[in-house]
């Protein structure tokens, strides 16, 4: 594939930088990649055949029903050579092939955790794990969701030490903005050059 | 099944995915690209690139020609024309054999070296 940069201006391509958003359903995934994106945000479909699902296979694929799995995703531009795509990842286990593409390349990967339903959280951190990608787990604070600490709220995870756990609150940038730097900052700290804070 | 696309709710999807479709009726019920195309892989037209000289190529080919006039992911292209990203892919399949289009694909393997990251650290903490 030619990956010549082109001349000119409009023409250069930049470098994209993927980050998924996973959790479990109502998590606020979508919440937080609205409150990030610079772009109201996007959404793109998958189609899904009905039987061979994730095969692309051709035979007989006129026979088949198709579905289409809605996938939210924004922008955030970090300067005219770098640009930071946020995806949501489909929330249901059927849709996991979906995530091996989304994760293809990804930088790693924000899981966002609601202390209501700490269990639906459970497969996206083992996928994440199981596959080295990494990733942070950011607790959605709701209103009238009962606090727990951090420290609790690892232990339930289970979580490594390392894997940074960061309180957040999905609906503001500022705070969706922490939980990025501190996925980048992690990916950063586990290749032994860790970003310096400033 | 429920009647309205996924799409228009503010929310993951729920119980089920969205109305059956046939959106493959634009490929000609082709599924499969010709190449494998990230949905952050950035495409880009060729410098005079004339799909008007393909009669053979649909409005959609022409539109995603127009649309990458500048970088475009394969992600916004779609999100773009409102199409399946598996639809995408196999129309700009259609362009690339055609050398209407470039496709950049993102570098797969390697992370992003240390200046990116402190340059995508520093870009978050300035939004």
């Amino acid at each position: 594939m030619d990956s010549v940069r082109s001349d000119g201006p409009d023409r250069r391509i930049p470098l994209a930088l993927k980050i998924l958003v996973a959790g479990g359903f109502g998590a606020g995934k979508t919440t937080l990649v609205s409150a990030l994106s610079e772009v109201r945000p996007l959404q793109t479909e998958e189609v899904l055949t009905g039987a061979g699902i994730g095969t692309d296979d051709t035979s007989g694929v006129e026979t088949k029903s198709t579905t289409t799995v809605a996938m939210d995703f924004g922008r955030i531009t970090i300067n005219e050579d770098l640009q930071v795509y946020l995806f949501g990842t489909p929330g249901q286990d059927r849709f996991w092939f979906l995530w091996d593409e989304l994760a293809f390349g990804a930088l790693g990967a924000v899981v966002l955790a609601d202390t209501r339903r700490l269990a639906d959280c459970f497969p996206s951190i083992d996928y994440f794990e199981e596959r080295g990608i990494p990733f942070v787990v950011g607790v959605n604070c709701f209103d009238g969701s009962r606090r727990f600490s951090l420290e609790t709220v690892r232990q339930a995870l289970d979580l490594d030490p390392d894997v940074p756990l960061v309180l957040c609150d999905a609906r503001h940038r500022q705070s969706g903005k922490e939980v990025l730097i501190a996925l980048v900052e992690h990916v950063a700290r586990q290749r032994g050059e860790p970003v310096s804070a400033i | 099944m429920r009647a309205e696309s996924p799409g228009t709710q503010h929310q993951w999807l729920d119980d089920d995915a969205g109305p059956v479709v046939r959106p493959y009726t634009l490929t000609g019920g082709r599924v499969r690209s010709s190449h494998r195309f990230d949905l952050v892989a950035y495409v880009l037209a060729e410098p005079g690139a004339d799909p008007a000289g393909h009669p053979d190529l649909q409005p959609e080919h022409r539109r995603l020609v127009a649309l990458a006039s500048r970088p475009v992911p394969v992600a916004e292209l779609a999100s773009d024309l409102d199409l399946a990203v598996g639809v995408v892919r196999v129309l700009l399949g259609d362009l690339l054999a055609r050398g209407l289009i470039t496709v950049h694909q993102p570098p797969a393997a390697n992370l992003p070296d240390n200046d990116i990251l402190k340059a995508v650290v520093d870009g978050l903490r300035a939004l």
